[in-house]
């Protein structure tokens, strides 16, 4: 019976997951960028969040959305300041520019706000439990979190098909140079890129933060666990993203259940791995890696 | 007409007075067992770790276009390897050491193909979570002594003397030896294949050269490299345990080092480390602020100097201490009426 | 005043010189024929008055004003349109989301989806394909379409006969002739210079980034273009 319930838990957790994947799937697709510093950024949010509320005494909700702001405009800046000055054919900078930029983000945290586990109050919404049988329930708050994954990606989807701007978005990616010659500056489509990723993400790093605790080494975890839902998922495919989450989220929960607390994380690397030896192009594959 | 004679030529008068500078270099380092303080020696043990980890790293990164972000698995395979070969099977720490290397090797063979599949930055992820991979493995297993890890007791049973000279010359033994290392493999034809690779990997495969052994091969050396320096520092600080030995700072050291130095130059990695190594002597009390100092620093490089102070030099200067490069010379015949021109030759082109 | 001049321009690519001091003039509702053997700078030409290629000594004039200085993503907005070589349409957009990519700009103008289909009727089944799965011909008919979305006061095509069957290129041909009818600027980049005289007004002729001849197509022998073409 339980493993209906873990397995179960393991969906929710790959909600999680997939917030934090979407805004590294919509970077690469955008501008074949890995943000090695994305998970980090991820858990500053939360940080800002904890800030605002512990410091100027926002409550939840309005500190939260305020992060989100705050965090689309660092994600503009930050690529029109310094990552739009990386991009390019040359492995070697992006990864160690934005390693870098895990570091710095890392220890200034650690500067900042020590490196002790924090959490985020978020009131009465965390701990309730649906029943849906007599054996099965699942948390609220999980709950909240992959619906709300589920949309952001159904919305994000939607921009990119439907709107002008989200059009610039997949012409830029195919295209950089007829893109400009449309009238499209890219260097304004990648902020606005790295923004909307930023805004996602910081979502996820909120739900986090308010989910279970939460410390300035993080961020590393976040960033691999986004990773393998990509690569799992197949790069260029966002909902693809959200399946390699709900896959590595299950094996994660699964591999606890089976074998002990300390394996379920190796469980779900080994099933990361194998999904890379035996289909590595993932599940729902739509672009090539460069 | 005739055309003119040519040679291919590597080394010139400079490069023989490097080599004769470095030799006594190396031998005054070797020395130091004999005058120097105990603290000392160890602190330069750290040094040597270094020099040859961001040779290894850089050989990876700088030459093979491979930026892993997960070499520290392979170090750690090398400190659990000293305990495993040392402790567990019985043989001698310091062969133990070398062993321990060829275990991380062996580990990096299936792994290389898995990790070609990914590309660029993904690769580098992937690297990671191979290193996480191994410390999970590591940390949950109780044998390996799980969290908490283990002693070396093979190493510390060792007479004190044997122990921190042992360790200390193994460390420059093993510094020197991956400067040498990569030295003559970018002079192989695996080193020809690399700069190809590097340059333009399809024109490379079109060219006949085989990418996937090339970089595999590179892989595996790496590996080695970084399990030996794994051995070497679980010798010097007589513990082992998964969350040092498998820390991502490992990378970060390498990482800094060589962007700093010069990616993708043997002298880089050398300038790189003894400049970070003077830093954290000065600052290493100051732990985080030190980190984000060196993140700071490795950004503002990549963007604003990519080739590092190596880099810079060279290009400046046209100097370089390792003589890699291939120039050609022209035998110019000495012209029959002038008699000034006699046999004179010099470079006409350089080719790396 | 003319709609385009260049006044001795010169471009590198790097340490390579692809354009020197070259200067000429393109009046309104001209059709401009630049030909001439490859690496002669032709579509170094177009991609400079395009925005993507910046001038090293010289400038480049637009409705009697400098643009060396706007990015190439404000060219559009002026009303400058490159059809680039090797039609460049973006494979993962369908035919018609193409066609309103090119209107990103938005210039008012005539041009819209509907017009654009009436002057290449091939498109019209094909609106909700994907660009990648067009052939080339189709494709390039697409690029043009592209273009005239932004209601160019300039129309720059560079190579659009390049790899493509004779069937197809006197079909592109006869829409280019409506093109000139309505009155459009034209600058058009050719190696076929037998199909491309037939709707020039004026015709360059470049050789290694210089033009080595100029002039109405009717003054111009053939003897004296295939001179010029070649370097003779």
């Amino acid at each position: 019976m339980d493993w209906v319930n873990v397995a179960l838990q393991g969906i929710l957790l790959g909600g999680l997951y997939a917030l934090f994947a979407t805004g590294l799937s919509l970077v690469f697709g955008v501008m074949r960028l890995v943000n090695l510093a994305h998970g980090d950024l991820g858990i500053l949010a939360a940080f800002v969040a904890l800030f605002l509320v512990q410091s100027l005494h926002l409550g939840f909700i309005w500190s939260g959305l305020l992060t989100i702001v705050i965090m689309f405009v660092v994600g503009y800046l930050l690529q029109r300041g310094l990552l739009n000055f990386v991009l390019g054919d040359d492995d070697a900078r992006p990864v160690v520019v934005t390693f870098g930029l895990m570091i710095i983000i890392q220890n200034g945290l650690i500067m900042w706000f020590s490196a002790d586990s924090q959490g985020l109050d978020a009131g009465k919404i965390e701990n309730i439990s649906i029943r849906i049988t007599d054996k099965l329930s699942i948390g609220w708050f999980p709950l909240l979190v992959f619906v709300t994954s589920i949309v952001v990606i159904a919305l994000l989807q939607q921009f990119l098909n439907r709107t002008k701007l989200g059009r610039a978005f997949r012409a830029t990616s195919d295209d950089r140079e007829a893109a400009e010659l449309m009238g499209i500056n890219n260097r304004h489509i990648y902020g606005l890129a790295m923004a909307i990723a930023l805004a996602i993400v910081a979502l996820a790093g909120i739900m986090l933060a308010a989910r279970t605790t939460f410390d300035p080494t993080q961020g590393s975890f976040r960033l691999i666990y986004a990773f393998e839902a990509v690569i799992m998922g197949g790069m260029g495919s966002i909902w693809g993203t959200l399946i390699g989450a709900i896959v590595l989220g299950v094996s994660q929960t699964l591999g606890s259940q089976a074998f002990g607390s300390g394996w379920g994380l190796l469980v779900g690397h080994l099933v990361f791995l194998t999904v890379l030896a035996v289909r590595p192009s993932g599940f729902f594959a739509k672009t090539v890696a460069a | 007409m005739n055309a003119p004679d040519f040679r291919v030529a590597r080394s010139t008068r400079m490069h023989r007075y490097v080599l004769v500078v470095g030799v006594l270099i190396v031998a005054v380092l070797a020395s130091f067992p004999l005058w120097a303080q105990v603290s000392f020696l160890r602190t330069m043990v750290t040094f040597f770790t270094l020099v040859a980890l961001a040779q290894m790293w850089n050989l990876l990164g700088g030459y093979a276009g491979l930026i892993s972000v997960g070499q520290q698995a392979y170090i750690g395979l090398g400190a659990y390897g000293l305990w495993l070969i040392g402790d567990v099977i019985g043989l001698h720490p310091f062969v133990a050491v070398i062993l321990a290397g060829v275990l991380a090797a062996a580990v990096a063979l299936p792994v290389a193909p898995l990790m070609f599949r990914l590309r660029g930055g993904y690769f580098a992820i992937g690297t990671w979570v191979v290193a996480e991979v191994v410390r999970l493995v590591v940390s949950n297993i109780q044998a390996t002594g799980g969290g908490s890890g283990k002693t070396v007791i093979s190493a510390a049973r060792l007479p004190i003397d044997t122990r921190i000279n042992g360790t200390y010359l193994l460390a420059l033994f093993v510094a020197v030896g991956s400067i040498l290392l990569v030295y003559f493999l970018l002079r192989s034809r695996l080193g020809l294949a690399l700069t190809a690779i590097r340059d333009n990997q399809l024109a490379a495969q079109s060219s006949g050269v085989n990418v996937f052994r090339a970089k595999l091969y590179v892989y595996l050396i790496s590996a080695f490299g970084c399990g030996v320096v794994g051995a070497v520092v679980a010798m010097n600080l007589l513990r082992i345990q998964p969350a040092a030995a498998f820390s991502i700072n490992w990378t970060a050291y390498a990482l800094f080092i060589v962007v700093i130095g010069g990616l993708g130059t043997i002298e880089g990695p050398i300038i790189g480390a003894v400049i970070y190594f003077t830093l954290l002597q000065s600052l290493s009390q100051y732990g985080t602020t030190y980190m984000l100092l060196l993140g700071v620093i490795a950004v503002v490089m990549a963007t604003k100097a990519p080739r590092g102070i190596w880099g810079f030099i060279a290009k400046r200067w046209d100097l370089h201490l390792f003589p890699v490069r291939r120039r050609l010379v022209l035998e110019v015949p000495p012209k029959p009426e002038s008699p000034a021109a006699a046999g004179a030759s010099g470079p006409v082109a350089e080719a790396s | 005043m003319s709609v385009l001049e260049f006044q001795e321009v010169d471009v590198f690519y790097g340490d390579f010189q692809a354009l020197f001091k070259v200067s000429f003039k393109v009046e309104e509702g001209q059709t401009f024929a630049c030909i001439g053997a490859n690496g002669g700078g032709k579509s170094t030409l177009l991609r400079t008055i395009a925005g993507l290629q910046r001038p090293t000594s010289g400038q480049v004039l637009f409705q009697g004003e400098p643009v060396d200085k706007h990015p190439a993503h404000d060219r559009v907005g002026m009303g400058i349109a490159l059809v680039p070589e090797g039609r460049r349409v973006f494979p993962s957009l369908t035919v018609f989301e193409n066609l309103q990519i090119g209107a990103y700009g938005s210039r008012k103008g005539d041009w819209n989806t509907d017009s654009v289909m009436e002057l290449f009727p091939l498109l019209k089944p094909l609106v909700k394909r994907q660009a990648s799965s067009l052939s080339g011909g189709e494709q390039q008919a697409l690029a043009i379409g592209r273009a005239l979305m932004s209601n160019p006061q300039i129309l720059l095509l560079d190579e659009v006969s390049l790899g493509l069957a004779p069937v197809v290129i006197k079909r592109i041909y006869e829409a280019m002739v409506h093109l000139v009818d309505t009155g459009t600027t034209i600058v058009v980049v050719e190696q076929d210079v037998q199909h491309v005289l037939t709707v020039a007004d004026y015709v360059a002729c470049f050789l290694e980034g210089r033009i080595s001849l100029e002039g109405k197509p009717s003054d111009l022998s053939s003897e004296a273009i295939t001179a010029a073409y070649f370097g003779m």
